[in-house]
């Protein structure tokens, strides 16, 4: 079994089943912070996806956009959490 | 040998993954939501990434590589813990079945101060 195939017919589609798992968590979610930690698991599952196809394109620069994404991801938790604390602080 | 050290870095790293997606999904409240998302996610990106390092087997990927795995460890915990402390404030509600929430009354909710519970230890004593 090449590395291909494995992550062709394994990796992929369980990366992609779990996408479609926690979109359904960012829709449903009852409060604001469930939509912010869904989205927060969306992009590291991005990043992970991104992995994947540097592997599956023999190209390694598309790690640097895996590296941006850490830094989106963290950012807009951390903006969120902030902003969301002041708002029920100014309440 | 190598192929095979791939291919099981980044099974595992899927299945990881997969897990913290059920999680998110099934887990009954806000924080048990957190707590597996956030460590599993961390252990399968830091072992798919591994898996790539090892696929390219360059100098330049791998200090790629370990600069991304540096970054979200550090920051993982610091955005949960950061999320979590929110949630409290802004009252989502805990799990029915939950049997101990420590920080309750420990929260100066006005202020947003934590207190450690011995103030009044400290008053009683005099000191």
């Amino acid at each position: 079994m090449s590395v291909d195939n494995f992550l062709n017919f394994f990796v992929v589609p369980l990366l992609c089943v779990s996408v479609v798992l926690v979109f359904v968590r960012i829709v449903k979610g009852p409060s604001i912070v469930d939509r912010v930690i869904a989205l927060d698991l969306l992009i590291t599952i991005g990043i992970a996806i991104i992995t994947t196809y540097s592997i599956l394109s023999r190209n390694s620069t598309f790690l640097d956009v895996a590296m941006i994404l850490a830094l989106i991801a963290f950012l807009g938790t951390v903006a969120f959490a902030y902003y969301l604390e002041k708002r029920e602080k100014k309440k | 040998m190598n192929v095979i050290i791939i291919i099981l870095l980044s099974g595992i790293a899927t299945i990881f993954i997969f897990l913290a997606a059920i999680g998110i999904l099934r887990m009954p409240d806000f924080f048990l939501r957190l707590s597996v998302t956030v460590k599993a996610t961390t252990l399968g990106i830091g072992l798919m990434l591994v898996a790539a390092a090892m696929f390219f087997g360059e100098m330049a990927t791998t200090s790629k590589v370990l600069s991304i795995i540096f970054f979200l460890v550090l920051t993982a915990p610091v955005a949960a813990q950061m999320i979590g402390r929110t949630a409290y404030f802004i009252g989502v509600p805990l799990w029915k079945g939950s049997v101990l929430d420590e920080l309750k009354n420990q929260y100066d909710m006005k202020t947003h101060e934590l207190s450690s519970g011995a103030e009044d230890e400290d008053k009683g004593t005099g000191k």
